[in-house]
């Protein structure tokens, strides 16, 4: 297979395929949560909790307690850091864009690539030190299991790649272009059976977390 | 009871599973963060007492019942079963260092209410047989005598003449109309009698019809602790037999956390019907009081003095403004403790911890954070509206060698009664 053969196939039927398994994923796991249910609550409500489940969708980005803000600090900024510029990369580069814009039928502003160039690298190197610390740190090495280094990998290797393409470094253009859509082809694939899917169902976790302390009335 | 069994811990986890459980551990991305938020940990650095490790066994239920990928591996005979042995291991992370104070599920990044999973978490382990000695005894002492320290009625009508003749107030029992229901915690009938004087002396003030059931008095609920919703829902439906048949239109719960979230929020949900009466704590009472002008108090105490807010009334319960309003009546000189409201420490004994002899060592270990938290105030007083955590940091003040007496809200408020009789004559 030629690097333009293998190109046109992961832009094509690769991405394809990886996106029609990425979207079956994602709706059976929402339907795996859902299923369950949840029972109604029948004690006297200080309120419905449903504007305490929103605004815990956005202030639990930050740290309420003061305590675990000045020994978390390394957890806290990297994580800022890498998911800000993975978003940034992801969704403000011009060739994404028209890649969203080709399905979706519209698209938005995007960066000047290399500043995008830049957050990569500062989401890169984010994920290289979270990594570092999640193999030296006592609370991350007893929690970790091999998915968790599963999803570093899947996550880190699309913006290598990327990083690499942009550059034309050590490969052919092709090739590392088919590489990068590889990568992002494999992350789609594993995104809903793995905890990347945290990306989207934080959402209802911390609608639920807000929710449930607002019917009590306790302030988020 | 049934027996207990593995394969009835493994149903009862089954049947605990829903959608927020689901949700919260598909979006654990094990960050460690709740570590930092857990007495437990801050005081032990033990990594196996990192909230989200409190779990495990029920993780693996959920993958292996509840998700497609879950059950191809189980399937292939590739996932790991939950056996006897590993629940036996976890009997130590979920109960013995878990007060189930709240703070994890606040701190979590991705939302994850993780108290409200480890509570989940003792369904399976009290019915698979792996809960503490200590709380299976005091479990086992509500349903036979109704309460989980063995003090029967004879008892608390006892308490009740002393107090009557302390204070010259009669202590009414089964009042049939009356408005408020009392109910109380044993450690208060036995160790803080002054708690029923401070209630009889208020209520008289207010001019507010009350009550003592003989039928129902006790407020704990050791089924919410051990993690049984059979023996919460016997110990639930005493109480409201009881407050049905009196009539009255609203049950008070006393100066104890966990008895508030036993009564107000899980009660309801346990018998499966809202109840016809409303349920408050005292605080909310007494707020409600001086509202409507009925709670007149007069001096300050001028010791400096700060307030330890028990978890289940901030954190799970909401009731955060009342004790402060009620403290600056009496108090002139009220200091905050560093983290306090909403992100307070825990005591270090509530969730049934103070009720585990396994645990002993560790709740005076976790009572340091607390110990840290009053050695930044160097306070002379310490008040709190939980006779549990009371007595906990009683106990861990005299381990310590610190001098700071631990009072009752309700009662400081008693002291400062305007004496209305007096002014009068």
């Amino acid at each position: 297979m030629s690097a333009v053969d293998f190109l046109l196939w992961v832009r094509g039927p690769g991405l394809a395929i990886a996106s029609i398994i990425f979207v079956f994923g994602m709706t059976l796991k929402l339907f795996e949560i859902f299923m369950l249910g949840r029972k109604k609550n029948l004690a006297e409500l200080r309120g419905s909790g449903i504007k305490e489940g929103f605004v815990t969708i956005f202030t639990r980005s930050r740290h309420a307690d003061t305590y675990s803000t000045r020994h978390t600090k390394f957890t806290y900024y990297s994580g800022w850091v890498f998911h800000l510029g993975l978003f940034i990369t992801v969704f403000l580069l011009t060739p994404h864009i028209e890649l969203f814009k080709s399905f979706l039928g519209f698209g938005w502003w995007a960066l000047p690539t290399p500043i995008v160039d830049l957050t990569a690298v500062i989401a890169m190197i984010a994920l290289l030190a979270i990594l570092f610390h999640r193999i030296t740190n006592p609370v991350l090495k007893y929690l970790s299991v091999g998915q968790d280094y599963v999803v570093w990998a899947l996550t880190f290797l699309p913006l290598l790649t990327g990083y690499m393409a942009y550059h034309h470094l050590f490969f052919r253009y092709e090739w590392l272009l088919g590489f990068h859509i590889l990568s992002v082809c494999i992350l789609l694939v594993f995104f809903p059976f793995t905890k990347l899917t945290h990306a989207m169902t934080l959402f209802i976790s911390r609608w639920y977390n807000g929710m449930m302390g607002g019917e009590k009335g306790v302030q988020q | 009871m049934s027996e207990a069994t593995l394969e009835r811990g493994l149903r009862a986890l089954k049947e605990q599973i829903d959608t927020p459980i689901a949700s919260f551990f598909s979006s654990c991305t094990h960050c460690g963060m709740c570590a930092t938020a857990c007495l437990f940990y801050t005081e032990t650095e033990n990594p196996a007492y990192t909230p989200i490790n409190k779990v495990e066994p029920m993780r693996r239920v959920w993958e292996q019942e509840y998700t497609l990928i879950g059950r191809v591996k189980k399937a292939l005979g590739l996932s790991k079963p939950v056996t006897d042995e590993e629940l036996e291991e976890w009997k130590e992370y979920a109960y013995n260092a878990c007060s189930l104070c709240g703070r994890c599920t606040v701190v979590c990044p991705v939302g994850n209410d993780i108290t409200y999973m480890i509570r989940k978490m003792r369904e399976g382990m009290a019915a698979s047989g792996h809960a503490p000695e200590g709380l299976v005894g005091a479990s086992t002492r509500a349903i036979q005598t109704g309460s989980p320290m063995g003090v029967k009625l004879p008892a608390l009508q006892a308490q009740a003449r002393h107090a009557e003749k302390d204070i010259g107030i009669e202590i009414p029992f089964d009042v049939e109309g009356a408005e408020y229901m009392m109910l109380m915690s044993s450690m208060e009938i036995m160790n803080y009698p002054e708690y029923m004087q401070a209630v009889a002396k208020i209520f008289e003030q207010a001019g507010k019809s009350w009550t003592i059931s003989s039928e129902a008095f006790e407020a704990t609920n050791s089924g919410i602790q051990i993690g049984s919703s059979d023996i919460a829902r016997e110990l639930v439906s005493r109480i409201v037999n009881a407050a049905e048949k009196l009539k009255v239109s609203t049950v008070i719960s006393p100066e104890c956390g966990h008895a508030y979230t036993a009564i107000r929020w899980d009660g309801p949900n346990l018998v499966g019907r809202p109840f016809p009466f409303k349920v408050r704590h005292i605080l909310e009472v007494l707020d409600e009081f001086r509202e409507q002008g009925l709670l007149k108090t007069e001096g300050f105490e001028e010791a400096k003095m700060t307030f330890h807010d028990p978890c289940q009334l901030v954190r799970r319960g909401g009731v955060i403004e009342q004790p402060r309003t009620l403290l600056n009546m009496v108090a002139s000189n009220f200091v905050e403790m560093s983290d306090h409201g909403m992100m307070n420490w825990c005591c270090g004994a509530g969730g049934g911890v103070s009720a585990n002899e396994d645990a002993e060592e560790l709740k005076m270990k976790a009572f340091k954070r607390k110990k840290h938290q009053l050695d930044e105030l160097n306070v002379d007083t310490l008040v709190t509206a939980c006779a549990n955590c009371r007595i906990q940091i009683e106990e861990g003040l005299e381990e310590n060698e610190m001098d700071i007496p631990v009072v009752g809200l309700t009662e400081m408020l008693a002291e400062h009664l305007v004496e209305e009789k007096k002014t009068e004559g």
